[in-house]
């Protein structure tokens, strides 16, 4: 007679769910906890030249953040900005901070699918006997000093490339990309510029209760919103994420060592990856419903589960989208879901809290990742949410071509 | 990146890079055909070049024309200026054509203000002198002169 493994394993075939979770060799479920963050200041910040600077800090700040010294640290994680131009950033990374005897070095590059993509690496890691105590850091610099030859400094050259002949049509740059999905997403779903406004205008509300986001203290409304200035219809400027320098760390650990550091552990309940390939002006869907599948399955949560959520925000169209694609709303009805600012401050469902990337700071996944801790630490000041028991992070990279998705919470 | 000659009161475009795999999109472009990829193996459209087919991953593949009819499957407008040679224009708008045969090609639409181009819309080629000998295929909306 067969195993109760074996029989899943059969079944499992039988039913075509060869790629499922449910057959796994080993659930970590609440394995793993993130046990530090640490914060570089955000925006146009000069504090240092380059991007190993913020990362140097970031991570130093992590560790003071859980209780552990750089000696602890035996694995590193690196997700570099556009202006690390370095094909072995992490090892370049272990000589700046002066680390010695790591476990596991890594450069991980999925865009903005980077940070948790780390950090389901370092809890797998840990979770194999294969390292302890795990830094995932990005960091970045892509804003100069004004100076009075070049002027205001602006990021550009840095985001605005190229490809062979669609830069003779005059196609430049990740938003003019995005910008084709999300007109196809009005035409075929009838998604409204005030449905894009309404995520702008919810999350600057957020990032007014936030002291670290580069736009406290500036409130914007509808009016400002269709106001401000295009970049690439049907994009206007506050559709689009800031450009920030900074670093930005987690510290990942076993559960049962984060319940013994500084701060209460932030669990990893879930993990998950998904990447469709494609074009994905055809199926307007994110990776999202391939790595939600994963990570819930992994967690043991359903949607009604979830408390809050952090979501990527390259563009408001991303969130709309994400929202659409881990099922908070039918396909096609982001827009209708949102206007009714049921994610801003005091609405039904609260997403990316702390101003995500449109109004606090651009750290690519690590700005969901971070705001996600804070919320389940408690830690989130005036815009803490009340229930923060079960929270979402989403990273998304390319043109909703990269994806990946967390659960955490503060009790296994 | 090469330039197309421009004016003072005008700078230069890019010129669209003529690479051994473009070969023959831009011979066919000179005789105001519209050539796209097409593997060997399971008959795939490509567009712009590329040395493997994402569909069998096999790697021949020959330039066939195709009608130069389509539709507009989405578009944008530009309001950035990334390159000088687009600073007049601007706002101007990129759209993704689907043709006929299945392909997505990126192009401009002309004969048309940005703000009318919807999805959908009926499209066909014409053909832009952008350098000495390079013809650039853009695209109009069908019916019109």
């Amino acid at each position: 007679m067969d195993s109760p493994v074996r029989s899943s394993i059969w079944l499992g075939r039988v039913f075509g769910a060869a790629r499922s979770v449910r057959g796994l060799v080993m659930n970590l479920r609440g394995k793993c906890a993130i046990a530090g963050l640490g914060q570089t200041r955000m925006g146009k910040n000069y504090d240092h030249p380059s991007a190993t600077g913020f990362a140097v800090e970031a991570i130093n700040l992590a560790l003071d953040d859980a209780g552990l010294k750089r000696e602890d640290l035996d694995g590193l994680l690196v997700n570099p900005g556009v202006t690390w131009n370095d094909p072995m950033a992490s090892f370049s990374l272990q000589q700046a901070m002066g680390l010695r005897d790591l476990r596991l070095s890594a450069m991980m590059n999925l865009g903005g699918a980077s940070a948790a993509a780390m950090i389901m690496h370092a809890a797998q890691s840990i979770a194999a006997g294969m390292a302890t105590t795990v830094a995932c850091v990005f960091g970045d610099a892509p804003l100069k000093p004004p100076s009075p030859k070049e002027g205001k400094s602006g990021s550009a050259g840095a985001y605005g490339f190229a490809r062979g002949i669609h830069a003779t049509y005059g196609l430049f740059g990740v938003n003019a990309n995005y910008a084709f999905v999300a007109q196809r997403h009005m035409h075929v779903y009838g998604t409204k510029q005030d449905h894009l406004g309404a995520i702008a205008v919810a999350q600057r509300q957020w990032a007014n209760l936030n002291p670290a986001a580069q736009l406290h203290d500036t409130p914007m409304t509808m009016s400002d919103y269709h106001a401000s200035r295009w970049v690439v219809e049907p994009f206007h400027l506050f559709d689009c994420c800031l450009v920030s320098n900074g670093g930005l760390a987690v510290i990942v650990t076993s559960a049962e060592r984060a319940k013994n550091l500084k701060k209460p552990p932030v669990y990893i309940l879930g993990m998950g990856q998904g990447h469709p390939g494609g074009d994905p002006m055809d199926t307007l869907v994110s990776g999202a419903p391939i790595a939600k599948k994963t990570a819930f399955e992994m967690a043991g949560v359903k949607l009604s589960d979830i408390q809050f959520a952090e979501f990527y925000d390259c563009y408001t169209f991303t969130v709309l989208v994400t929202l659409e694609d881990y099922g908070f709303c039918p396909k096609g009805e982001g827009g209708p879901f949102v206007a009714d600012m049921k994610t801003a401050p005091g609405g039904s469902f609260p997403v990316n809290t702390g101003g995500g990337q449109l109004s606090s700071f651009y750290m690519w996944g690590m700005t969901p990742v971070a705001e996600g801790i804070t919320q389940i630490r408690g830690e989130g000041g005036k815009r803490q949410v009340s229930k923060h028991d079960i929270g979402l992070v989403s990273g998304n990279g390319g043109i909703l071509s990269t994806h990946s998705t967390l659960v955490l919470s503060n009790q296994l | 990146m090469a330039q197309a000659a421009g004016t003072a009161a005008t700078p230069p475009k890019p010129l669209p890079p003529v690479t051994p795999d473009m070969a023959e999109f831009f011979e066919g472009a000179k005789r105001g055909q519209l050539m796209i990829q097409k593997c060997d193996s399971c008959g795939e459209l490509r567009f712009p070049a590329y040395e493997i087919c994402s569909k069998c991953n096999s790697s021949g593949s020959s330039w066939v024309p195709v009608s130069g009819r389509g539709e507009v499957y989405s578009f944008n407008i530009m309001h950035q200026i990334y390159h000088p040679g687009f600073a007049a224009e601007v706002p101007y708008a990129v759209v993704v054509v689907k043709l006929e045969e299945g392909a997505k090609f990126i192009s401009n639409l002309i004969g048309i203000k940005p703000h009318e181009i919807k999805c959908g819309m009926p499209v066909e080629v014409i053909f832009e002198k952008v350098g000495d000998d390079i013809m650039l295929p853009k695209f109009r909306p069908r019916g019109v002169k």
